[in-house]
């Protein structure tokens, strides 16, 4: 028994290290999102309480990180939503990003075909991948990283991401495309070991 | 026929929106005749399995 409660005690400590840890990448992807720190710094406090209520649940430090950011997620979809029922629309003006057009010749085909990548699936399950892949999604500009990040991390959908960002729906396409192209650009150098 | 630019474009709109049957059939056949874009279709699927599994709680 005090075997089992000593036991259980290390991996409650393991889990408030790890999300203790985690905390700066989650603020990064809160100001990101929300464009105020202090909601921000609202949402990602409620997010660690909840999860460290819930420690006991966990099976160990990487269950309580997905967790936390499950959390998150849900209480900036709530707040964005809450926004849009209030009509605050937020029009800032930051980086677009690239449009990636020397990747084309004069008549729009690759001026360098891309290859396949080895193996994609199997990165899925490498933790050194996500190491990358997080790298390579904070290195896409302000705008198309936030759209990216609504549209394909928090799950929403594009008129939902207009009415928040004051964009066009063509805007919107434009800049998921941007941001696509950037990350793919980052993997294939980092990851997948091309150019 | 459509470029590779216009097919990369429609590729990453497929994930966003509902093709018209007209787009779905033009990507089609450039995707058939074109291995860069073949290969870029599934690096677009890859970092939309990726981004989706972010945040999503263990089952």
């Amino acid at each position: 028994m005090i075997a089992a409660d000593r036991e259980g005690h290390l991996k409650n400590q393991e889990i408030h290290a790890a999300l203790a840890a985690l905390r700066p990448q989650l603020l990064r992807f809160a100001r990101l999102q929300l464009r105020s720190d202090a909601q921000a710094e609202d949402a990602v406090q409620e997010a660690m309480l909840a999860a460290l209520a819930g420690a006991d649940r966990f099976a160990g430090a990487a269950a309580a990180k997905t967790w936390v950011f499950a959390i998150l997620k849900n209480k900036i979809i709530d707040e964005l939503r809450r926004r849009q029922r209030e009509g605050a629309v937020m029009v800032v003006v930051e980086d677009e990003g690239e449009d990636f057009d020397e990747l084309f010749d004069r008549r729009g085909h690759w001026e360098e075909s891309p290859a396949a990548w080895a193996d994609p699936e199997a990165a899925l399950e490498n933790s050194q991948f996500w190491v990358v892949f997080e790298a390579c999604l904070d290195g896409v500009p302000a705008k198309p990283g936030r759209v990216f990040m609504m549209r394909e991390i928090l799950g929403l959908e594009t008129d939902e991401i207009c009415k928040e960002l004051g964009i066009s729906s063509s805007n919107c396409w434009v800049l998921l495309h941007r941001a696509r192209l950037g990350l793919r650009e980052c993997l294939s150098r980092r990851w997948f070991g091309e150019k | 026929m459509m470029n590779c630019k216009e097919a990369t474009q429609l590729m990453s709109q497929d994930l966003d929106r509902k093709l018209s049957p007209v787009e779905r059939l033009g990507l089609k056949l450039h995707l058939f005749l074109c291995r860069g874009c073949r290969a870029t279709e599934r690096h677009f699927a890859l970092l939309h399995a990726a981004a989706r599994r972010i945040g999503t709680p263990p089952t």
